[in-house]
């Protein structure tokens, strides 16, 4: 779960860490006000996503009127498909220099890393890696003096300002794990009358963890239909083309996808029924999919824990009820296969023994 | 020979009077394996298909040694599970809990590293060495015993492949689940290891996906250390961008995790990539005849 900037810079202050000075508003004459409070001013978009910057989507800005333009301004925008629907005006900070610091999980080497640079302020994929300080930190030791200091020695940070630095690092830390994040990023970290500043927050939450997670307000960044789906405990992905898609299993999902790209075909959705989908979960996928309004339905099912017969009864309870229009092409094998495929046939449902030719059928009929 | 288990691996079931725990270990026994004990807090004294239930792992260690564990722990508690389990020494742990935190992951696989001990998972269809132990939950009638040794990020795409080949004639040595997690116990490169020392094995299959770039560093590896063929087959290549596909760990992120990158890699390596999962019998074909 990502969250918005001033979530994360709430997050921030709640350890320790110094934050400008700001407050969140919906609409121009808001920002008017706190202009009037703070006097020259930063506003910036809140929106999930880092492109932010590039967009337009934050505006400096030196009298009220101004404020009010440029919030006006900001409201309207969408940024990468994001709406702006709310504004950060936060007092202008005296900048001396710009740091990058952040925290994240390296999954190949399942271990926290820390990302530190004293070239911060643009993208970090655009520092050349010579000037990135890329540390990891052992999980059962957690972040230690030692480590601190050595990332500070790579930074070549003297004294003041690497104790300074040091404490910032340490505060990220327990934040990051106190809260369960992948990511803690500060970018840029301003150096401002010789202390640290974050002027920015990214802060991503596991969404595994979230069951622990309670206090945090929940940030919605899912489509009706994804949401709709992940209550239901499905794993669902919109995409673009016309053949909805249902498969069990994350990987046989991807590859149901793969292969009605390779014939030729646009699937609608990514759809992981559960490698162990049982008959309610399989109907409730179903009903999401013809929700969609798709042209041709591709049900792609290798029985395992999953039972053949389960599914073909879903299906055709849902048939019964919703009066199914659009074609539906069943890939069935595996657990109970026999048995799934008389349930379907009774119901004029043919069945294929290979994804490819259920594959190829659903391009086919898509077309 | 196999790999992590073998025919007298002695198993304990953790979460054994759960749904899923009871429904496998009912699998299990059929497919042969030896499961010794089982353990669920608060059940001791039971017993689920014959298999004596204990409240703790030491209680069930104490009386019966077993030397692998299978945990159907639900999230919340699957660390302390199997901190419980390492802490009685046990060397080999499939967790096939999916949704755990990832800082939990990570704790749990740095603490097995130091013990010396293995970790399958998690989100994981486990592990089965053909004919002789299942720790998992594959559908187990398409692994017969042959030469392919099978290493696989995704359950129901390796089930398939693995039927593929059965239906080609062709049996698996072992077949490993890595785990659709953003963290993993074992890498590709851990398995592939074991196969290139396994003597039961003669070819390699890797079943990957798209995030991470588990895929790319076996690649170096298979490179400079790995005699026997390899065959891979990669699921999404049509997966966009930033959406995660299902697995925590299906994800492209920052650039980083591409089809593009991972088949370019996997081929400069030598391996052999199949464009759809149906054509992994044809290349194994080419090398096992």
């Amino acid at each position: 779960m990502k969250l918005y900037e001033y979530m994360g810079k709430d997050l921030f202050a709640g350890v320790g860490i110094a934050v400008p000075w700001g407050k969140v508003v919906g609409d121009p004459l808001e920002a008017a006000g706190v202009f009037k409070e703070i006097g020259p001013a930063v506003i910036k978009a809140q929106v999930l996503t880092g492109k932010r910057g590039k967009a337009g989507g934050i505006a400096f800005v030196n009298n009220p009127r101004e404020a009010q333009n440029e919030a006006a301004r900001l409201l309207g925008m969408t940024i990468d498909g994001f709406k702006v629907d709310r504004l950060l005006v936060e007092r202008k900070l005296h900048i001396e220099s710009e740091f990058y610091l952040a925290i994240t999980i390296d999954g190949t080497l399942r271990c926290p890393v820390v990302l530190a640079s004293i070239r911060g302020g643009m993208d970090i994929e655009e520092v050349p890696p010579e000037f990135i300080v890329k540390y990891l930190v052992n999980p059962i030791l957690g972040l230690r003096p030692f480590m601190a200091r050595e990332i500070c020695r790579r930074l070549e940070l003297k004294d003041g300002l690497a104790s300074e630095f040091s404490a910032v690092l340490f505060k990220l830390y327990r934040l990051f794990r106190e809260r369960d994040a992948e990511l803690v990023e500060i970018n840029p970290l301003v150096l401002s009358e010789g202390r640290f500043i974050a002027a920015d927050a990214k802060v991503t939450i596991d969404d595994d963890a979230l069951f622990r997670q309670k206090d945090l307000v929940r940030v919605e960044e899912r489509t009706v239909l994804e949401k709709k789906a992940y209550e239901l405990g499905l794993a669902f992905v919109e995409l673009d083309g016309d053949i909805a898609v249902m498969a069990n299993g994350a990987g046989m999902a991807m590859a149901t996808l793969d292969m009605i790209y390779y014939y030729g075909g646009r699937p609608a959705n990514f759809l992981d029924a559960g490698g162990g989908a049982g008959m309610e979960q399989t109907a409730q996928a179903l009903e999401l999919l013809l929700a969609t309004e798709p042209r041709v339905m591709m049900i792609n099912i290798f029985g395992g824990i999953t039972r053949c017969d389960d599914v073909a009864n879903a299906f055709a309870k849902v048939k019964r009820e919703k009066n199914i229009e659009v074609p539906v092409v069943f890939r069935l094998v595996g657990t109970n296969e026999e048995a799934g495929r008389k349930i379907l046939n009774d119901i004029g449902v043919s069945t294929y023994r290979t994804m490819r030719e259920a594959a190829q059928k659903a391009v086919e009929l898509a077309r | 020979m196999a790999i992590f288990i073998d025919e007298n691996t002695r198993v304990m079931v953790q979460g054994i009077t759960g749904n899923q725990g009871t429904f496998h270990t009912k699998q299990m026994l059929a497919y042969g394996t030896n499961i010794v004990a089982g353990v669920s807090p608060g059940k001791g004294g039971s017993m689920v298909e014959k298999i004596p239930v204990y409240d703790t792992v030491e209680s069930a260690f104490l009386e019966y040694e077993p030397d692998a564990a299978i945990l159907f722990v639900p999230a919340p508690f699957a660390r302390d599970g199997v901190l419980e389990t390492l802490s009685v020494g046990i060397k080999v742990i499939v967790v096939v809990t999916e949704g755990i935190p990832v800082h939990d992951a990570i704790e749990i696989i740095a603490l097995a590293r130091i013990n010396g001990a293995v970790v399958v998972g998690p989100n994981t269809f486990g592990l089965i060495s053909s004919g002789k132990c299942k720790l998992g939950i594959m559908p187990h009638q398409y692994y017969v015993r042959g030469p392919v040794g099978i290493v696989a990020r995704s359950g129901t795409l390796s089930y398939e492949i693995v039927a593929n080949l059965k239906e080609a004639g062709f049996g698996t040595s072992t077949a490993v689940g890595l785990g659709g997690d953003r963290v993993a116990g074992l890498s590709f490169i851990d398995v592939i290891r074991e196969f290139e020392a396994d003597s039961e094995t003669e070819l390699i299959v890797m079943i990957g996906e798209i995030g991470g770039t588990s895929e790319e560093e076996a690649a170096h590896y298979i490179k400079n250390n790995v005699k026997k063929p390899v065959i891979a087959y990669l699921a999404g290549k049509s997966a966009p961008p930033g959406k995660r596909m299902g697995h925590a760990g299906a994800i492209i992120e920052r650039g980083q995790g591409t089809f593009q990158t991972k088949v370019q890699t996997l081929e400069s390596a030598g391996v052999r990539v199949a464009e759809l999962p149906f054509e992994v019998p044809y290349l194994v074909k080419e090398f096992l005849g």
